[in-house]
């Protein structure tokens, strides 16, 4: 089984929805630790992607379809969520390439290359208390779930899973990167926000694709 | 020669405009421009707006960029990044506070520097608490030193401390006035020298006779300023 670009849209479509149910607890989340917006910054981001990708040919290849949600995000999202997530999909556009149809390993590529552009733009390392912390549980998750033959919803569900508990490890954490930084231990027993919304971001891919496998 | 502009990021619009402000004080022909805020004008850093002011101002020599917070850094790193390689190495993101950066990297392009020496202005503009931290003693061996008094009425405050470090720089010698770095405009405006005042210049170098001349011959005709 492999998932195609119908997936990849039922994913930014099912993320700009629970962003935007989301909004007011990721900002609340960042209230605690940061400036308070994060929330309504990708509500707007992935409403903007939502109405741009409606532009798209229905035949757009996933990765044109990801480069979009990348070059939205980051000329919609004013805080650095904006820059790092864009750039993820960025990365994660360029990982997939020509390919129509995502088998276990490219999904694995696709997470790697998300995870790693973020490193990229943010120079965060894992503990330091953000989205990184999310992200790279999901990509080791993901690469031992392909090693062992799942198919891609599985391989996305262990993901997810992981990528839940490494939001949940970021609440005992001082942050290291960040406008939370300057809090120092203030910044202890709150979730990061951006750790949160990333791990919301796996979750919707694996909760789609569980949907789109039941469907085939 | 191709001018090098400067752009200033800021998550707050009124930052951003502010900063152009006070930098074009000293530097009224250099191209500065504010990319503030979101494209909503709320508070925050737009990819859009930034990308329009690196495209204007590198069209020059090049830009050096200005940035606020984190994020403003990153929205800026993306921008870079979008452009072709060859004008990737035309813009400089400035390690630099933005205020003491800006004036500092205004002054330098004002005075015809390149893309190195307006970052350079920019980045080295720390530490200015303290003008005298990194004092400087070139007393001893053939130091050439002169005094005059100040007689401008405004002593040395923004414009003729630009003039001054201007003067200074074209020079290989080292040189101090008041025992610190004649070449750096922050630190020559931190003296707080008003008029009135005796100043001490003093050089080291090959041309330090040179130098020493020339800025005592500025200081004593006022800056071209009334007295």
């Amino acid at each position: 089984m492999t998932l195609d670009s119908t997936w990849v849209r039922a994913w930014i479509e099912r993320t700009a929805e629970v962003v935007t149910a989301e909004r007011h607890a990721l900002s609340e989340l960042d209230r605690q630790i940061g400036d308070g917006d994060h929330g309504e910054n990708l509500a707007r981001g992935f409403a903007a992607v939502r109405e741009r990708m409606t532009e798209l040919p229905d035949d757009a290849p996933p990765a044109v379809v990801v480069r979009l949600v990348a070059t939205t995000l980051i000329s919609t999202v004013g805080g650095a969520a904006g820059p790092l997530l864009g750039t993820a999909y960025l990365k994660a556009a360029a990982a997939l390439g020509e390919a129509r149809e995502l088998d276990s390993d490219s999904v694995v590529s696709l997470l790697t290359a998300a995870r790693d552009g973020i490193v990229l733009r943010g120079k965060a390392d894992s503990g330091d208390k953000t989205m990184v912390d999310a992200w790279t549980p999901a990509v080791e998750a993901a690469t031992e779930s392909a090693g062992a033959g799942a198919d891609p919803a599985a391989v996305l569900r262990s993901a997810a899973d992981a990528a839940a508990l490494g939001a949940a490890s970021t609440e005992p954490l001082v942050a290291r990167k960040g406008r939370a930084s300057y809090l120092g231990d203030r910044a202890v027993g709150h979730r990061d926000p951006g750790a949160q919304s990333s791990s919301l971001i796996i979750t919707a891919a694996a909760d789609t694709a569980a949907e789109s496998t039941k469907e085939s | 020669m191709p001018t090098i502009g400067i752009v200033i990021v800021s998550h707050s619009a009124k930052i951003a405009e502010g900063v152009v402000e006070l930098a074009r004080q000293m530097a009224p022909s250099t191209t500065l421009l504010a990319a503030g805020g979101t494209d909503e004008g709320g508070i925050g850093t737009s990819f859009d707006r930034i990308s329009a002011a690196v495209a204007t101002a590198s069209a020059g020599g090049g830009a050096v960029v200005l940035c606020d917070l984190g994020s403003a850094i990153l929205t800026s790193e993306t921008v870079v990044d979008f452009l072709d390689d060859a004008d990737k190495e035309r813009v400089v993101i400035a390690d630099a506070p933005l205020v003491e950066g800006a004036v500092a990297a205004a002054v330098a392009a004002e005075t015809g520097g390149d893309l190195d020496q307006v970052a350079q202005a920019a980045s080295s503009a720390t530490g200015v608490a303290d003008v005298h931290a990194d004092e400087r003693d070139l007393r001893g061996g053939d130091a050439v030193e002169r005094s005059t008094t100040i007689v401008n009425a405004s002593g040395l405050h923004a414009r003729p401390a630009a003039e001054l470090v201007k003067h200074a720089s074209a020079f290989q010698a080292d040189v101090t006035v008041n025992g610190v770095d004649a070449k750096s405009l922050l630190r020559i405006m931190g003296l707080n020298v008003g008029a009135g005042s005796t100043v001490a210049i003093m050089a080291t170098g090959p041309d330090a006779e040179a130098a020493v001349d020339e800025l005592i011959a500025l200081i004593d005709g006022g800056f071209g300023e009334k007295a």
